[in-house]
């Protein structure tokens, strides 16, 4: 049995990820900031089968409130085997382009924040010497891209601290685990049109249980992404540059 | 705005679609623009345009599919509308428990068969999905939440069961299950010969078996004239493994550029599967293989190509059902035209709880047809005049076609329906029948309609 923390519960990504997580007997603590949907979210793991779960809402961009958040975590759950970061945005990009604020805001959303819950966790698992870090970023994070700029590069940092993490935590036993999806039909990209790179998030969730379950460090889900951003990757920038995506 | 194509199962029109979605059952009615219109769309298994709302929105229901209660001991499931059937099956089979009326597709939303007032293979024991429906909420576009059973907001109840997603957005329901021992189901098949013995073994297998229904082969004319194979079974006492059955393990994985499904394909698989050795006998199925069938192969609707297809489905109420019957299936095994998708089925007494609801006491006939013009346009006004002298009717969620009068004269409750039709909803279906807009199926391939 897993005792495990998902923060960013509501998205559609954890939610269906929990599903499977409930569905073989995890515990759960659950952290988002819409309450209702995480009491609706809650009632409905229950059914599932998930043997216990809590939630508690939480503004990930308030640094303060974090450490409080996990102590209750932790009480609730009796230690955290997995912690699930699994929440964030979709930055307007042509409004950020005309907004440092904004720019600012949704890279602290998405990159400053995770840093902080990151830390926190880490020295936790560290002195228990087990557990998996287990965090959603993002195949944006592999390469800037002038149509997504902003959530790409707050992914790539996510990505970057996450194998230094890695690298740190390997010898007392904790396991960090990044997740890349690409396309992922949810209500983040409910604006766009979708094609046949997209996938359903049970699909995702699928490949997130997998990996967690084998500790893999980075995967790409679906599985085609990897050759997709190998190529990506190692474009040249002269050549990267002109393209139009 | 974010726009989508979508078209029904039949696959006879696309068209391009605002679409909205909630994230949870308490959020408010999506706010359209003023003068369109909405309509609350599940998972797209009905037939013709009673799903769609061209020109319109769509609001899809699919991400309300979470899990509200389950009491063991009662056998109730709470569920929100866009929960699976098969969601629910798997859930509840291996505690106990089995939905009490399934269609013949596990792939359908609990609000699409409540909105469709579905049935199934036991209608002559337990009506049809609305008798089980104990509860459900109903959101209606001015933000009204009203919780609808038989006992409270009565009306409402009996509008929205079969109301076809009209009268606003179911947001969860909680659904009466009935006991099952198991996953299994015990089946015999029986080969009969013609019609007269059709209804002879539905008289007296309707008595012992839960669950009868019958492939007849609607190509075989003269003393043999509605030949085919009578289904009976019960839920197995025995024990059974849930089955890992996933749903859509096999695909069609595009459209072929013709119907797959033809004269010369039809007329080969009628006489193989009617003949097939072992066809009759008794055996034990998983429910899966009993009651859902084709739900192992996704978008098998592919197969009747870029023009897609028909279900016709009537219903003959009455004493004149079995030479009805005959006459409907002389013109059909006249024509040539059909598919091996041929049902036969009686209806049993219990009145269904839907002011527009399908089903009354009496025999259905479900059919698919490729679409091919005018020429199933002909013959589906033919079988349409035999139905209305019968007395009986066609089911909407099946239809894409059926005339406007029709439908006015045979659902004599459809303007007292009509009053509690949200003013934001409409649908294709709704405007066809009783506003008089022209919809053209027939002749040219899918086309984009915007």
């Amino acid at each position: 049995m897993n005792r495990t923390l998902v923060i960013g519960a509501t998205s559609a990504i954890a939610e269906a990820t929990q599903r499977l997580l409930a569905a073989r007997g995890d515990v759960l603590y659950l952290v988002g900031r819409n309450e209702k949907m995480l009491a609706e979210i809650a009632a409905d793991l229950t059914v599932r089968g998930c043997p216990r779960v809590a939630t508690e809402s939480l503004e990930a961009n308030d640094l303060s409130a974090h450490e409080t958040m996990l102590e209750r975590a932790e009480a609730f759950l009796g230690g955290i085997d997995l912690a699930l970061i699994a929440y964030g945005t979709l930055p307007d990009q042509k409004r950020c382009e005309s907004s440092v604020e904004l720019t600012v805001r949704e890279l602290h959303t998405n990159a400053i924040s995770v840093v902080a819950l990151l830390t926190r966790l880490a020295n936790r698992m560290e002195q228990r010497r087990a557990g998996i870090i287990a965090v959603i970023s993002s195949v944006a994070g592999d390469r800037g891209r002038g149509s997504n700029y902003v959530y790409g590069s707050a992914k790539a940092l996510v990505t970057t601290f996450l194998s230094g993490l890695r690298q740190r935590l390997r010898p007392c036993g904790v396991a960090v685990v990044t997740i890349k999806p690409g396309f992922v039909d949810t209500p983040m990209t409910a604006a766009f049109r979708k094609g046949v790179l997209w996938a359903q998030p049970e699909r995702i969730a699928r490949g997130i249980v997998r990996a967690l379950e084998r500790k893999r460090s980075t995967v790409y889900l679906p599985w085609f992404w990897r050759p997709i951003m190998f190529v990506v990757r190692a474009l040249p920038e002269s050549v990267f540059m002109r393209l139009p995506i | 705005m974010v726009s989508q194509t979508f078209s029904s199962w039949g696959n006879l029109a696309r068209s391009s679609y605002v679409v909205y979605a909630l994230r949870s059952r308490s959020d408010e009615f999506p706010a359209i623009p003023v003068g369109s219109t909405i309509l609350p769309r599940g998972n797209g298994r009905s037939y013709g345009d009673s799903c769609l709302n061209p020109g319109g929105a769509l609001l899809l229901t699919r991400s309300l599919d979470r899990f509200i209660a389950f009491d063991r001991d009662a056998g109730l499931i709470t569920c929100e509308a866009g929960v699976l059937l098969a969601d629910i099956l798997r859930l509840t089979v291996p505690a106990g428990w089995f939905l009490a009326v399934v269609p013949g597709t596990s792939a359908v939303t609990v609000g699409g068969a409540i909105a469709n007032d579905v049935h199934g293979k036991n209608h002559h024991r337990a009506g049809t999905f609305g008798c089980h429906v104990r509860e459900l909420e109903l959101l209606r576009s001015d933000g009204q939440r009203l919780t609808c059973s038989p006992e409270t907001n009565a009306d409402w109840f009996g509008a929205t069961v079969g109301g076809l997603g009209l009268t606003g957005l179911i947001t969860y329901a909680q659904l009466q299950l009935r006991r099952t021992p198991g996953a299994g189901m015990d089946l015999e098949v029986i080969r009969f010969a013609n019609l007269d013995e059709f209804f002879r073994l539905s008289e007296v297998s309707d008595q012992n078996f839960e669950y009868t229904v019958a492939w007849i082969d609607c190509l075989s004319r003269g003393k043999s004239l509605g030949r085919g194979l009578f289904e009976r079974a019960n839920h197995s006492a025995r024990p059974m493994e849930y089955p890992k059955l996933r749903m859509g393990h096999v695909a069609v994985p595009f459209t072929p550029p013709f119907s797959l499904v033809n004269a010369a394909t039809l007329r080969l698989f009628n006489f193989l599967y009617y003949h097939r050795p072992g066809a009759t006998r008794r055996r034990r199925e998983s429910f899966q293989s009993f009651f859902f069938p084709l739900d192992s192969v996704a978008n098998w609707n592919r197969l009747y190509g870029p023009r897609g297809f028909y279900q016709y489905q009537c219903v003959i109420p009455g004493q004149t059902g079995p030479e009805m019957t005959a006459h409907l299936l002389e013109k059909i095994a006249r024509s040539g035209q059909g598919s091996f998708l041929a049902v036969l089925k009686q209806f049993g007494s219990l009145s269904s709880p839907g002011m527009l609801s399908f089903p009354r006491c009496g025999v259905t006939l479900a059919l698919d047809f490729p679409n091919t013009g005018a020429r199933i346009e002909r013959l589906f006004r033919e079988l349409d005049e035999i139905v209305v002298a019968a007395g009986g009717r066609l089911y909407p969620a099946k239809d894409a076609r059926m005339p406007a009068e029709l439908f006015r004269d045979t659902y004599a409750r459809w303007r007292e329906f009509a009053r509690y039709v949200d003013p934001a909803c409409s649908s294709g279906f709704w405007r066809r029948t009783t506003q008089g807009e022209v919809v053209h199926n027939g002749g040219a391939p899918a086309a984009e309609r915007v």
